[in-house]
């Protein structure tokens, strides 16, 4: 039985080992792998001890009080939150041996291929064709879109149809994709912002191995589901202080220039600053149910909320701010690893927030999502169920 | 953080178990005593007070006495107890004056600190209304009783479950707050929007008062408990609605489907709910902070959030309710009109949306221009 005290004598070990200030950062992530105290709810060998998953934080608190460098958990988030969970689960222990590792070290960095210009909402209609040739090697061809990370990344998690000739559910397989293979070209995908945070992926005769397939061909769907419910998991995780969102902008802003204050504004600012302390509350009251082992469907719920909000409180910021209001900071094509609200002008906020109702699943499906499974509607009338994908309206 | 005051407090929005447990004996109790029709034939009589009901929730459960501590005679409970009781009462648009007397009327007393009538008015068996109209927000101006040798004399409007009060406290003139017997007054009800909590003018002319206390600290103290748990009473309406036209759109087909199949109708419902969930924690915080007591004011800014958001919301589940039941919705003898009209009523109730918003600019420094 891995407990606490058990962890803090091995943490201890490492870092005697291993002392951060003459370690080289990689050496000393690989060294935390090897030692279990990477994900300590992993298996042992998978850079884990097989300990509750609540107890990373000891291990985390004695590190970082040490000065040791951590993984950089943001700039990895998608290999992290989305390709680990799905290779531990799926992998076969030659992939699990082969990718985790480096995964988690940050050395490799993973991107998703999952959406496509015709499949957006109606992700499992996806069209990329994965066709096996003789000798087992599958050939790719297709494009993906919104990818995040694409031009850093060394892999991809990748689902694509290999039988149009089932209903879409059925047709799909899931692979591991080297983003270095000649057949893949990343291009950056400018967005309304000025900035391109993501990619268009074309797939051009990529050769992927039988032996980066992820689970069963025909499987894929099922797997996608790990990836995508480990996807919400981390919406909604974080704690926020009161006025901790896009709120605490507008309200210093409110306070400090008095010149800028109308009634209109004033009654309108007042509304959302209520919303946006209730949906804190509301997002606290979800953490408590946690921490208590109890979760709730409110997490559907926080994304739709917070969209709202933050559309809502960054509109009448850019219009608070009158005249500067028509300026914009920079329309400069940059590519930022990663998303950074408070950095940057009203103006830039709200056509980034334009996004928050569209990314991870949009607003509308979130509602269908809530009317079917939290208040058990009927679903909606499915004409695509039993209709082979090449049959289907497109 | 800009904002002032405590900006990492973490209020407990949970039920603890003792809370659920409670949750579930009120609400047995009320489905015993207070089903739909029986609430909608008593609105029809001269009484719509369902004093039985009152007498099972205070005699039999103590429920009157959960603000007061032991050593006067109650049940030394706190806020958060009473919220759950209030959610219940809410759900069942249950016509007994459980605000009015056991939190208004009682905190009223706390702070005047008359031991007697606490302990009457915590058994139930003495009911009390606090003699300012129900509409007032806590801090705002409200009618006074001339007061002439220990004689009052007023006209008060607006007076809520004054009907069944045996007891009326009654701000003077003199800035002081009076108890006054029922019997000494004239009380004549008001025909009131919301069926189950009907207002009354009570007249005074000349009627004998016992001095209580200041009545500036303990009105506004009666009416910030009577907003911050009026957001729970309004948590249940709102649920009701929700859970009944959910219910309701499961079973009703029309086009040769259940309508709650149209995503025009499932999009509306997920939109309720999703308010009702947010209104749940927001009523939660406001209970848990009255019940800790004012630290930095941050009682005052979690009543007035609470309030700000609950009154749209349970406006918007009730007119909801009735707009997706269609036709039944408009009907006397379909109980929803009883939730739209106490939810509407609630609307106003110890202040406006729009009045706790006022309040919030000067509590978190978002001033007018």
């Amino acid at each position: 039985m891995t407990d606490a005290a058990e962890l803090q004598r091995r943490t201890a070990q490492l870092l005697a080992a291993y002392p951060p200030a003459t370690t080289g950062r990689p050496a000393f992530l690989e060294a935390r792998f090897d030692a279990g105290l990477a994900w300590v709810h992993y298996p042992e060998g998978l850079g884990g001890l097989g300990a509750p998953r609540s107890l990373q934080a000891v291990v985390d608190a004695e590190l970082e009080a040490a000065g040791a460098p951590d993984n950089d958990p943001r700039r990895i988030g998608i290999g992290l939150g989305m390709a680990a969970p799905t290779i531990l689960k799926y992998g076969t222990d030659e992939q699990k041996q082969r990718f985790l590792r480096p995964l988690w070290t940050g050395e490799e960095v993973w991107c998703q291929l999952f959406s496509e210009p015709g499949a957006g909402s109606d992700l499992a209609a996806l069209g990329t064709r994965a066709v096996q040739q003789d000798g087992g090697d599958w050939l790719v061809d297709g494009q993906k879109v919104w990818t995040s990370s694409a031009h850093l990344a060394r892999w991809a998690i990748l689902i694509a149809r290999t039988d149009p000739g089932v209903p879409k559910h059925a047709g799909i397989t899931y692979f591991l994709c080297d983003m270095t293979d000649p057949g893949v070209e990343v291009r950056p995908l400018r967005q309304i912002t000025g900035e391109a945070e993501f990619n268009e992926v074309f797939l051009t005769g990529v050769r992927i191995p039988d032996s980066r397939r992820l689970g069963e061909v025909g499987d894929g769907w099922r797997v996608a589901q790990t990836t995508l419910n480990n996807e919400r998991v981390a919406i909604g995780g974080m704690r926020l202080p009161r006025e901790g969102g896009m709120i605490g902008p507008v309200a210093k802003t409110w306070r400090e220039r008095p010149g800028l204050r109308t009634h209109d504004l004033h009654q309108r600012l007042l509304k959302l600053w209520v919303e946006a302390e209730v949906a804190r509350l509301t997002g606290e009251r979800l953490r408590q149910q946690l921490a208590q082992g109890q979760p709730g469907p409110e997490g559907a719920g926080m994304k739709l909320a917070f969209a709202r909000l933050n559309q809502e409180i960054s509109g009448l910021e850019v219009e608070l701010r009158g005249e500067e209001g028509l300026l914009y900071d920079d329309w400069t094509m940059r590519r930022p690893e990663l998303v950074d609200f408070t950095g940057r002008d009203a103006g830039y906020r709200y056509l980034r927030s334009k996004g928050n109702s569209i990314e991870g699943g949009t607003s509308e499906v979130l509602l269908n999502i809530v009317a079917e499974r939290v208040l058990g509607l009927p679903s909606e009338p499915r004409t695509d169920k039993d209709v082979a994908w090449k049959d289907l309206a497109r | 953080m800009e904002g002032p005051g405590p900006v990492n407090t973490q209020p407990d929005l949970l039920y603890s178990e003792e809370e659920e447990a409670l949750r579930a004996a009120v609400r047995d109790l009320l489905a015993d005593h207070c089903d739909a029709p029986g609430v909608i034939a008593r609105t029809e009589s001269g009484a719509p007070h369902d004093l039985s009901a009152w007498k099972a929730l205070t005699d039999g459960m103590g429920l009157a006495g959960l603000l007061v501590p032991e050593a006067q005679g109650g049940q030394g409970a706190t806020h958060r107890e009473a919220a759950v009781v209030l959610e219940e009462l809410g759900r069942a648009v249950a016509p007994v004056p459980y605000l009015t007397s056991a939190v208004v009327a009682t905190e009223a007393l706390l702070s005047c600190g008359d031991d007697e009538l606490l302990g009457r008015l915590a058994s139930g068996r003495t009911i009390g209304a606090l003699a300012v109209g129900l509409h007032l927000a806590p801090g705002a101006a409200h009618q006074v009783a001339q007061v002439e040798n220990g004689l009052l004399r007023a006209d008060l409007t607006g007076i809520a479950d004054a009907a069944v009060a045996d007891v009326l406290l009654v701000p003077g003139d003199d800035g002081a707050l009076y108890a006054v017997r029922a019997q000494d007054v004239t009380v004549t009800p008001q025909t009131s929007l919301d069926l189950t909590r009907p207002l009354a003018t009570v007249t005074l002319a000349g009627a004998p008062g016992r001095r209580l206390g200041d009545a500036g600290p303990a009105v506004r103290r009666a009416l910030r408990a009577g907003a911050g748990l009026l957001a729970s009473e309004q948590l249940g309406v709102a649920e009701w609605a929700l859970t009944e036209t959910v219910r309701y759109l499961k079973e009703r087909k029309q086009f040769n489907r259940p309508v709650g199949g149209f995503q025009a109708l499932k999009h509306r419902l997920a939109q309720v709910w999703l308010e009702v969930v947010s209104l749940r924690a927001a009523a939660r915080s406001a209970a848990d902070a009255l019940a800790a007591g004012d630290s930095l004011g941050e009682a005052s800014v979690a009543v007035a959030v609470a309030q700000a958001y609950a009154s749209p919301v349970a406006v918007r589940a009730a007119e909801e309710a009735l707009q997706l039941h269609a036709g039944i919705g408009m009907t006397w003898e379909h109980p929803v009109h009883l939730y739209l009209k106490r939810a509407k009523a609630d609307s106003i109730a110890y202040g406006t949306a729009g009045a706790h918003r006022a309040a919030l600019a000067e509590l978190v420094d978002l001033r007018a221009p």
